[in-house]
């Protein structure tokens, strides 16, 4: 049933037109909504303009070198150019205080997350001033509902951008560039990002989810995150976690409390408790995972992920293992 | 009188111009979902020239990826991922033997390499049987038979980008593979 | 100076129909087109180069719109296996290149090529040899891209290959490099084509034509010119640096050595954004040339539509940093950047209100290009208003690099250059093969066109609300985006039939010919003066042009200029300003080496692409092509020292 019901809720809200932050808010009421309007109005204005001049009924005695009316018209010409450049002007004054606003600096309290982008999949870490207290996780970020994250932006290879509809507008991540946004969730829920710029063969499946929680639900799970992963309690995944380390899986992956330390691929301590995988591409199910093992090349091709032949038996035991890394 | 020739030169032309395009078309292929995964590295490559019979005749393994450029990148992608540099640095060696230089003592040929990432070597490589997959190794093997120059310029891979500790592989300039000296550790017991 | 040439009117009683037959006929000999194949590689007449120009970017036209309609049915519904990653992206990165670099551009530059030296009531363009060669350097770059894409090696790190995805490290092999060498190839054709239009619009005007007499399209065709001019570099300065960085690792975009990847990004945007304008700004003049004419008034408010294309040009460089708001630049400079791309908006508005003014004025008729200046109006201005909008920086970050962006500019690029341009088609096709296209077949095309475009190109707006980003080769089905992506498939299938009639419609008239007059459509600039198809020396007599609509004013036949030799290819050369005939200039013969030159340049430019050698091994070809080409024709050359003492001799006396 919790698979299924995660399923349904799979990928989260995903729109620049339900804001469910304050930056998303401001820019959408602030403006989308008033450009919407203007536009469609000048719009309906000079497609009547035009299909009035188109249509209009001759009078048989007009003539061109009538200097009044070429003043009429030249006054209108100019009277619609005047209009056009108040209404800009109006424009650019509008966006600029909303531009203000979106990017004012927030206060003290503001929880700092480090996003780093790779080729595809988001590294997600949680720092502290204590190291042993770092959290890294991936694919999904875990955000308090109503305090202010600093997202710290990096990439480790190409461009990628950070976008989360719903809460912020995007930012790149450049190689070699320190890039922040700050965001605040109004109210809890999933909300789903994908990176925006194109950054190779799986710029497509490189998403993301983002976790508003009450800040209490939300210091749950940060503290969860913090655990090593849990020893393995009975013989299938004891076993799974030899094939574990006896595979090739840690040459690329992380477990906090086993061997397997690298830092090339995703880290694993709490695989469980993730609700998606393989970038906000499948949902986290027994069945998903499986077929990601054995062959992720089938479902993200020309991800960095090589298929692992493992023995059925090898497989099973894994799998159960990795359910249990919540 | 002169149609032979032309002939002899139009097939020449074609076949040039076919070569080219294979090439062109090997070079640049992204071949993603190898799967099942090729046959494990203990069925490609053999231990030993001994066996029942009649010696067969030797057969050079060219490597899958030794003309291909994708294969190549993501070798050096690997190289360094898979901490190959923390023994041979940028291939000039330190801990392990340099892999930019002529000498090979284990063989520079895909299969000599490809070999020696499987099953290891004596004096601290370690073996990557299982570590890696099958596809993987190859284009390490790629990888590591262009820092010496021994892969076509246009597939080597180039700078990249890091502080330059090395001039890029497609700059190298071949080198003669030379068998060094075994060293004594290293001779079968 | 003046006076070496006499400004008579063409008086018919005065000059005997005999006389002017002999003129024809003297014409008709010296400029004499050479038949074959050797003929066709030497031929350096503006029209036939320009035809071919034409001919080849129509056809990368289809090809780029066979590569989109395949991405739109790769597209059509959730994890589509049609096109993989590697192929979808290389198809985008194609559609992108080929549209920008090998149709928009050139087949502007073409129709300036074409109709610039008609409309000014010259013989040719002022450097007919380069022309030539720009052509064939854009053919042969155009063909060795799409060669290399059907060899696999089609460049895949999209139209503007940023880096460092487009660097050594991320794109392995030869696909970018093929990319930035194909794209030197167009900027190459494109700076001579440019260099050609300015110097004849500048110094090749019928006496008379003034610069404030000449017709819009002819101004356009200067302003873009000059834009060219200005952008082109820019970009060819980027993309070396990219073929350097990943051929002989240079660090120009490496930012643990010093560069830096934003660098490419301000050089590329820094043309990127001019080369919109470059695209609009000649569709803006086919817009007026087809309003005066279907309105039978000249367009209102001559001047501000002047002004507003230098002003859009200048403007039009102070933009490029809106591409790049949500890569973090200080919030001060963003803001200065939002101010010019609104205000770009104002001489754009200009003109839309001046060519309401001017139908509002006259007496519209609704022929097939008519209807096409419409079109282009109501879908462009959909784009103008997105356009304002997203030089937003807090809603641009939201929707840069979404659906949204792609709906903005295919609306702004098809409304604003592919509607005037299939006007201009229909309208001009009539001068150039002297046959007309079908009405009816033209109405439908234009329809479906229309409803193509919008249904196509609408939803994209919702798509990219709804957060789907741009150049992904596929999306999850969770997402919600299939039915709209389906209603823009459908949208794009009526687009290519739309465009299947049109070749329908050019198939026709090829076959069964519906003869065109000089003037069928009563147009008011030189071009319809003369026969359709024009001969080879454009006008028997050089007309004298005394206002803006010539052909309205003496529509019994325009003043002409008598004095240029019949039996040498003789033409005229007029005062910037002023146009008052200034000298006479030999034009050149046919030659083949611009043809040569052309490949010996490919020859290098592919060279470069795998060895840096490719500059030493191309250089004795350059060298023997431009020896050929500059090496002077004893006769041609006592000719024109016989003219200029003739000259010195007149202004003396």
């Amino acid at each position: 049933m919790i698979p299924l019901l995660q399923a349904s809720q799979f990928p989260g809200r995903h729109s620049v037109l339900e804001p469910a932050g304050a930056q998303a808010a401001l820019i959408k009421d602030g403006l989308w909504d008033p450009m919407f309007v203007t536009a469609s109005v000048t719009f309906a204005l000079v497609v009547a303009a035009l299909l009035w001049a188109l249509l209009r009924r001759r009078v048989g005695g007009e003539t061109l070198e009538d200097p009044a009316r070429q003043r009429r018209l030249g006054l209108t010409v100019s009277l619609a150019t005047a209009v056009t450049t108040i209404v800009l002007f109006v424009f650019l004054v509008v966006d600029s205080t909303v531009g203000r606003a979106t990017t004012a600096t927030p206060g003290h309290s503001a929880l700092q997350i480090r996003v780093t982008g790779h080729q595809w999949w988001w590294e997600v870490q949680y720092r502290d001033s204590l190291a042993q207290h770092w959290v890294t996780t991936a694919n999904e970020i875990h955000i308090p509902v109503g305090r202010p994250v600093v997202v710290e932006l990096r990439s480790t290879d190409v461009i990628h951008s950070f976008w989360p509809p719903n809460l912020s507008a995007k930012r790149d991540l450049i190689p070699g560039h320190e890039n922040s946004l700050w965001l605040e969730a109004d109210s809890s829920g999933e909300y789903r990002g994908q990176c925006a710029e194109y950054c190779g063969h799986q710029h497509a499946k490189m998403a993301f989810l983002v976790v508003a929680e009450p800040s209490d639900s939300f210091a749950g799970w940060l503290a969860g995150q913090r655990d090593t992963a849990a020893t393995p309690a009975d013989s299938l995944t004891r076993r799974g976690q030899e094939v574990f380390l006896g595979s090739a899986c840690p040459m690329c992956h992380a477990v906090a409390g086993t061997p397997a330390g690298s830092r090339v691929g995703p880290d694993l301590t709490h695989l469980g408790s993730r609700r998606t995988l393989a970038a906000g591409t499948l949902p986290n199910t027994r069945g998903n995972l499986a077929g990601w093992i054995v062959n992720p090349q089938a479902i993200k091709p020309g991800a960095k992920m090589p298929p692992n032949a493992l023995s059925p038996d090898d497989l099973q035991a894994l799998l159960a293992y990795l359910e249990t890394l919540r | 009188m002169s149609s032979p020739c032309r002939s002899h030169w139009a097939t020449w032309v074609r076949g040039l111009a076919l070569a080219g395009l294979a090439a062109a078309c090997r070079r640049e292929t992204r071949q993603f979902d190898n799967w099942p995964p090729t046959a494990s590295a203990a069925a490609v490559v053999r231990e030993v020239d001994l066996q029942p019979g009649p010696p067969t005749r030797h057969v050079d393994l060219v490597g899958p990826y030794d003309g291909n450029a994708y294969g190549t990148g993501e070798g050096k992608r690997l190289y360094n991922q898979m901490n190959c540099s923390g023994c041979h640095f940028q291939g000039g060696g330190g801990i392990g033997p340099p892999l930019m230089d002529s000498q090979w003592i284990y063989g520079s040929q895909p299969e000599n390499i490809f070999q020696t990432i499987v099953e290891g070597r004596p004096n601290g490589m370690p073996s990557f049987r299982g570590k890696l997959g099958t596809d993987q190794v190859w284009q390490l093997v790629a990888y590591v038979r262009s820092m010496s120059g021994l892969l076509p310029k246009d597939v080597a891979p180039g700078r990249n980008d890091d502080m330059q500790v090395r001039s890029q592989e497609q700059s190298t300039t071949k080198a003669q593979p030379g068998r060094s000296t075994l060293p004594p550790s290293a001779e079968h017991p | 100076m003046t006076s070496m040439l006499e400004a008579t009117d063409r008086d018919r009683s005065g000059r005997t129909a005999a006389s002017e037959a002999e003129v024809v006929m003297a014409l008709e000999q010296t400029w004499r087109p050479e038949p074959g194949l050797w003929g066709w590689l030497r031929s350096v007449d503006h029209k036939s180069v320009a035809t071919r120009y034409l001919v080849t970017a129509f056809v990368f036209f289809l090809l780029a719109g066979l590569e989109a309609a395949t991405m739109r049915l790769q597209l059509a519904r959730p994890e589509n296996r049609l096109l993989g990653p590697d192929a979808y992206n290389q198809f985008f990165t194609m559609h992108g290149t080929t549209m920008m670099f090998l149709f928009a551009v050139p087949v502007m530059q073409a129709a300036g090529l074409y109709l610039v030296p008609l409309m000014i009531g010259a013989r040719n363009v002022a450097f007919p040899k380069l022309n030539a060669y720009g052509y064939w350097v854009y053919l042969f770059g155009g063909v060795f891209l799409y060669l290399m894409f059907f060899l696999n090696t089609g460049p895949d790190a999209g139209w503007f290959s940023y880096v460092p995805l487009a660097g050594p490290e991320y794109s392995p092999g030869k696909r970018v490099d093929v990319w930035a060498q194909a794209i030197t190839f167009t900027e190459i054709a494109a700076l001579t084509a440019s260099v050609e239009l300015i110097v004849t619009i500048f110094k090749m005007r019928a006496p008379g034509m003034t610069l404030n007499r000449m017709p819009l399209f002819v101004w356009a065709m200067l302003v873009q010119s000059f834009m060219v001019l200005f952008a082109m570099p820019w970009v060819a300065t980027a993309s070396q640096f990219l073929a350097m960085d990943r051929l002989v690792a240079t660090h120009f975009f490496n930012q643990a050595e010093g560069g830096d990847p934003l660098l490419w990004q301000h050089l590329f945007w820094f043309f990127g954004h001019p080369e919109v304008y470059i695209i609009f700004i000649p569709a803006l003049g086919f817009v007026s040339s087809i309003v005066t004419t279907f309105t039978r008034r000249p367009v209102f408010g001559y001047p501000a539509m002047v002004l507003s294309l230098v002003g859009t040009a200048f403007l039009g460089f102070g933009l490029w940093v809106h591409h790049m708001f949500a890569t973090g630049l200080p919030q001060l400079g963003e803001s200065f950047f939002t101010a010019a791309s609104m205000m770009i908006a104002i001489p754009s508005g200009v003109q839309i209100f001046c060519w309401i003014a001017t139908i509002w004025e006259g007496r519209p008729r609704f022929g097939v290009p008519f209807l096409w200046a419409i079109g282009f109006v109501v879908v462009f201005i959909i784009g103008g208003f997105t356009g304002v909008m997203i030089a937003s920086v807090p809603f641009d970050q939201q929707v840069h690099d979404t659906y949204f962006i792609v709906a903005h500019f295919h609306y702004v690029l098809i409304g604003g250059a592919v509607f005037p341009l299939f006007g201009a088609f229909h309208y001009w096709f009539p001068k150039v093969t002297g046959r007309m296209l079908s009405e009816r077949l033209g109405r439908w095309q234009f329809w479906l066109f229309f409803v193509g475009v919008n249904l196509t190109f609408f939803p994209m707006h919702q798509l990219g609300f709804e957060g789907m980003p741009r150049r992904v080769y596929t999306y999850l089905p969770e997402t919600g985006w299939g039915s709209l992506n389906l209603l823009a498939t459908v949208g794009a299938v009526i687009m290519a039939v739309s465009v299947v009639l049109f070749l329908v419609n050019l198939a026709r008239s090829l076959r069964a010919p519906h003869l065109a007059g000089d003037n069928p459509w009563g147009g008011e600039t030189l071009e319809w003066a003369t026969t359709s198809p024009p001969r080879p020396y454009n006008f028997p007599l050089v007309p004298v042009v005394d206002g803006r609509m010539p052909l309205w004013q003496h529509p019994d036949g325009l003043p002409a200029l008598a004095g240029l030799r019949t039996d040498v290819r003789d033409v005229l050369m007029t005062t910037v300003l002023d146009a008052e005939p200034d000298s006479r200039h030999r034009h050149p013969p046919p030659t083949i080496w611009p043809f040569c030159a052309a490949i010996a340049t490919t020859i290098t430019f592919i060279t470069l692409i795998f060895t840096p050698w490719g500059l030493v091994i191309g250089f004795p070809f350059l060298l023997v092509a431009f020896i050929g080409w500059a090496w002077p024709r004893g006769q041609d050359h006592q000719e024109q020292r016989r003219v200029e003492a003739e000259a010195a001799v007149e202004v003396a006396g």
